[in-house]
């Protein structure tokens, strides 16, 4: 990193966000992870993470390379369990209720908990319109007005004014990050109440991450949001509370959980403030 | 700043020349391969020319009738008998029953094997799915007169009743419409036998397409609730499209091109049958193997120019599934 980082300088821009406490916005109870476990084959990555999302709230998920976090998160809206000899132990809960509970029909799991990846995966033979309205007709949700949608996922996202005179061309014609941006378009047409964002701005230049970051802010206004992310900075700038997570040889684990001005000012684990402060990782 | 005095000075370049001088090894194994790039060339090239060489008397001799024409009659045997009427060879009837029978195959052929391929791909456990794998290759290596007596022995019967129920129902379109209640031995049926033989190609080609469709893309579709078919369409068949049409001519070449599993099955008559489900018709490949036998110095030279029309009808078929292929394969990748 060309700046220097230091805990204060972090704990500055953390300082100096808005924060908003759970249970203060109306938005039912969110999202919580009870004993989690992970595997692929034998190899076990994931121990033992319980972790709430109150809703309304940004959850930054940091740690270093390989500590589970993405698999972590992939285990909120079962998309774990494509990888094939993938296993979880557990419990997720969706307002209450098991996501991996027998019967529970997975694609309305996802529909309620989307997801935007770390490579902007648009459909390239739709066309942005196509793109952001795909959920839809992938899910097979019935839309009267469908223009309105459009615009006001676009809108939210923060793409409407560069793309509202092309909505008819492709998708893969965006920079990427408008194609991400528009990637959170696609997520927000299906009206899910949490958000997941694996390293979402990882692949973009800063320009194109700050205006992720302003979505992601607006965006919490109305839904829990729960992001990966390998830049401190950006855990420090968006996030309400953060998370550390790290794989010590063993299964990656949840180190420390915090309100993100403390994580970042005066973390109570030792590990925590090592690697916030650059020592390692 | 004498550095960027000099480059102020000096005038725009001519772009330099980029050569390599490769290692003797490596000159060495480039015209092995070169060579084996070139054989398929020449071989083909061979091929063509003899076919041209030899039938060239006889289509110039023919003309267009050579390719309208029905009628198939050498007045001279192969004992060198010469009979009362002159000599007419024509193929047409022959060319039309090559262009059905196999568009029979690939319209019944193409969905099975797309079918197929989104199974062992996307649906098929493990244990099942690398069994069906083998059964397929396996039946890409199966011996086509063996297919054709199995479509002469067992799968007649049958097929004359499905070729009666479409006639029954079906009848006001011309395809399905028969003028002698003969139903066996017809270009249906031996459509059916193609399309199984060109199933294992189409469907290793669409299993190999599918497989590569990106991952991210999927799990975009996944995460987006979609259930496994809403996927399959809106991510899969759009990224396999131009790889399914890839397989389809090939199973049409292939089905365009096979002898004796039709010559088995189909009852081989000169005339233009558009009537699928009646008992007459033929290919050209069929005809070659029909007449060969027998055939005097003459009338082997009226089927190698067949032969050569064959040929070319592929290359046709082939050229026009690049076309296809270029144009929608941008699309959706």
């Amino acid at each position: 990193m060309a700046e220097q980082v230091t805990p204060s300088s972090l704990a500055g821009i953390a300082g100096s966000q808005p924060r908003k406490s759970p249970g203060t916005i109306p938005l039912g109870t969110g999202l919580e992870a009870r004993n989690v476990h992970a595997w692929f084959g034998k190899n076990h990555v994931l121990s033992d993470i319980s972790l709430d999302f109150a809703s309304g709230t940004v959850t930054a998920l940091i740690g270093p390379s390989g500590c589970g976090k993405s698999t972590f998160i992939r285990t909120l809206n079962r998309m774990h369990e494509f990888i094939p000899t993938a296993a979880m132990a557990g419990e997720v809960l969706l307002d209450g209720k098991d996501v991996y509970a027998p019967g529970t029909d997975v694609t309305k799991i996802r529909l309620k908990i989307g997801m935007v990846f770390q490579k902007p995966n648009p459909f390239p033979s739709m066309s942005i319109g196509e793109n952001v309205l795909a959920g839809l007709k992938l899910a097979q949700l019935k839309q009267s007005n469908k223009d309105d949608l459009l615009e006001e996922c676009l809108v939210r996202a923060g793409l409407w004014n560069e793309v509202k005179d092309r909505l008819d061309a492709h998708g893969g014609s965006l920079s990427g990050g408008q194609q991400q941006r528009l990637c959170i378009a696609r997520s927000l047409a299906v009206r899910p109440q949490v958000l997941l964002m694996d390293e979402p701005c990882s692949a973009l230049d800063p320009g194109s991450t700050l205006r992720i970051e302003e979505t992601i802010r607006e965006l919490s206004e109305t839904m829990t949001i729960v992001i990966v992310t390998h830049n401190m900075q950006q855990a420090a700038r968006i996030s309400d509370y953060t998370s550390f997570f790290l794989a010590d040889g063993g299964p990656g684990v949840m180190v420390e959980v915090g309100p993100t001005s403390e994580i970042f000012s005066r973390p109570k684990d030792q590990r925590t403030e090592n690697y916030v402060t650059g020592r390692f990782g | 700043m004498a550095i960027t005095e000099r480059q102020a000075s000096s005038p725009i370049p001519t772009p330099r020349e980029i050569t390599t001088q490769p290692r003797r090894s490596d000159q060495f194994f480039r015209s092995i391969v070169f060579l084996g790039g070139l054989s398929s060339l020449v071989i083909l090239s061979a091929i063509a020319l003899f076919l041209g060489i030899r039938g060239f008397e006889i289509i110039t001799r023919e003309g267009l009738k050579f390719i309208t024409g029905y009628e198939w009659y050498s007045s001279i045997n192969a004992d060198g008998l010469s009979g009362d009427q002159p000599s007419v060879y024509g193929i047409g009837a022959m060319l039309i029953g090559t262009i059905i029978t196999a568009l029979i195959a690939v319209v019944i052929g193409v969905p099975i094997a797309v079918a197929t391929a989104l199974f062992l791909n996307f649906y098929a456990p493990n244990f099942l799915k690398g069994f069906l794998v083998s059964v397929v290759d396996l039946m890409a290596a199966f011996p086509s007169i063996l297919f054709g007596l199995w479509g002469l022995n067992v799968l007649m019967p049958s097929a004359e009743y499905w070729a009666k129920l479409l006639h029954k129902y079906f009848s006001f379109v011309p395809l399905f419409e028969v003028s002698a209640p003969v139903f066996t031995r017809s270009p249906f049926v031996a459509g059916v036998v193609l399309a199984i033989m060109i199933i294992p190609i189409v469907t290793s080609v669409a299993r190999e397409v599918f497989s590569q469709t990106p991952l991210d893309r999927i799990q975009a579709a996944y995460a987006l609730g979609a259930t496994k078919w809403s996927m399959i369409r809106a991510v899969v068949l759009p990224f396999g499209s131009s790889g399914v049409v890839g397989g389809a001519m090939l199973g049409l070449g292939r089905a365009m091109g096979e002898t004796v599993a039709v010559f088995t099955v189909l009852n081989i008559v000169f005339q233009a049958n558009f009537q699928i489900l009646l008992g007459a018709g033929g290919n050209v490949a069929s005809l070659i193997i029909l007449k060969f036998g027998e055939a005097s110095a003459e009338e082997i030279k009226a089927l190698m120019a067949a032969g050569l029309i064959l040929f070319i009808l592929t290359l046709v078929v082939n050229m026009i599934a690049d076309l296809i292929v270029n144009r929608s394969g941008r699309q959706g990748r």
